[in-house]
């Protein structure tokens, strides 16, 4: 395996971060901590270059008036309009904030109302689309878990609500059983890679 | 006592790194020497395999969306295992009028991908075809980046969507966009409310660490296919630990 400088330089930053986690060496834990610093502010200035990257790729799309270029149009003013108000009146500003709270926060709000109505679409297309004994006990449990989270019309029922209910008898035992044995699977699969990176075998860094 | 403050945290979590290592090492060795095992059959992948081809023959694109999990935090992981899926796909891609496009909700994310995207092509030797706005930021907050990769979707002709890496429930915004579209979609993630939202509404859902099995099922190589074979291995070993210590429990040994 043909190993380059950028490889080695990561193997070998990634092998003190991973070892300034588990043993305690006052040199090792600072120098953990000075890596994990530069990789924050390198983390900070890929954001700047994704924000230019954002603008460019809707710059292009007006320019070449592709599909959709109003839409990029107006990224492209809010963008201008956000960035300036920001950089003069500071990000805690109330011009700011107000952005922030009557235009973004609003608009997020609605999508996220929107998530209701897709997954209502969703679980009846699951239905048409793949109708099996795992599809009926996903739904049937997802209505069950939606029932059980608010009184009927005022009314408690014993068998469905209440700490000794059926709801919570479901996310007690097999909700948090299959979610532990979930999270096993993508603990486990996150180390894999972790450590396929340290041994240099997956390069996301175009090494 | 516990086990945990015998032996010390820090001692026991390394040790379990290094035999993760070693028995990863070992079948590498013998990947690599021997044709291993059959991996088990997935039909997400097979399915993806073939709409590759179909996606190049049509000269329609590919779209990869990696999530919107930094590189500094536990959901890094997905994001990785997105840009694994990212080089596969572009590699195979690489003769297509349309390379794939990819969206991201992560600053550091936008430029691996697009660093990705010029590794494949200047190995391919087509680095003239390389488009750096092919790998793009879409948003920075969970439904910017949804509602900034819902055109990439649904103007550019794409053929399938991949979603992989860390999302919450605005995940389905994007698998609703691609499924109006008509595209495949091929989701997992490493959240769970994300896997149950993915679960309902792509076509081809990943579930728990099928999203990591990933490079293995797209011959990405020796060690993903040694990578999950350790993973059983130390999984067994883990489900007996546990089952073993619920036992002694039970019978107050512990």
């Amino acid at each position: 395996m043909k190993i380059s400088i950028s490889v080695a330089i990561a193997i070998a930053f990634g092998g003190i971060v991973l070892l300034g986690y588990f043993i305690d060496a006052p040199l090792l834990r600072t120098m953990t901590d000075v890596f994990l610093q530069y990789a924050a502010i390198l983390a900070a200035v890929a954001l700047i270059i994704g924000l230019v990257n954002l603008f460019t790729v809707h710059w292009r799309k007006v320019a070449r008036g592709e599909k959709g270029n109003l839409y990029s149009v107006i990224v492209l003013i809010s963008f201008g309009i956000t960035t300036l108000v920001v950089a003069f009146f500071g990000p805690t500003a109330d011009w700011s904030m107000w952005i922030f709270n009557y235009i973004q926060i609003p608009i997020e709000t609605s999508l996220m109302a929107l998530l209701v109505v897709i997954l209502i679409f969703a679980s009846i297309r699951l239905v048409r689309r793949r109708m099996s004994w795992f599809t009926l006990l996903f739904i049937g449990t997802a209505v069950l878990m939606l029932l059980g989270s608010a009184p009927l019309f005022g009314v408690e029922l014993p068998l469905l609500h209440g700490p000794n209910g059926l709801r919570a008898l479901i996310s007690q035992i097999p909700v948090t059983a299959g979610a532990r044995g979930l999270l096993f699977g993508v603990a486990l699969g996150t180390i894999a890679t972790g450590l396929r990176i340290l041994i240099g075998s997956d390069r996301p860094y175009g090494g | 006592m516990n086990f945990s403050d015998l032996l010390g945290a820090g001692i026991l979590g390394l040790v379990f790194v290094l035999v993760f290592l070693a028995l990863m090492v070992l079948f590498i060795v013998y990947e690599r020497s021997h044709q291993g095992r059959p991996l088990r059959p997935i039909p997400a992948f097979e399915r993806f395999k073939r709409e590759i081809g179909l996606a190049v023959e049509a000269g329609k694109r590919l779209h990869i969306t990696l999530g919107r999990g930094g590189l500094t935090g536990q959901e890094a992981g997905s994001a990785l295992i997105g840009l694994q899926v990212l080089e596969r796909v572009s590699r195979t891609a690489s003769i297509s009028d349309k390379p794939p496009v990819t969206t991201s909700g992560d600053g550091s994310l936008a430029i691996l991908s697009q660093d990705t995207s010029r590794a494949v092509a200047r190995s391919m030797g087509v680095e003239s075809q390389y488009d750096p706005s092919a790998g793009r930021l879409s948003g920075l907050t969970p439904f910017a980046y949804a509602a900034g990769t819902i055109p990439v979707i649904l103007d550019e002709q794409v053929a399938a969507t991949i979603v992989a890496g860390h999302f919450g429930s605005e995940v389905a915004l994007i698998t609703d966009a691609a499924e109006r579209n008509g595209s495949l979609t091929l989701a997992g993630s490493d959240n769970l409310s994300a896997q149950a939202v993915i679960y309902a509404t792509a076509e081809e859902p990943l579930i728990g660490e099928e999203l990591y099995a990933a490079g293995a099922y797209l011959n990405a190589g020796p060690a993903h296919q040694a990578s999950l074979r350790a993973q059983d291995i130390i999984r067994w070993v883990l489900i007996i630990i546990i089952l073993a210590g619920a036992a002694l429990k039970l019978i107050g040994m512990l």
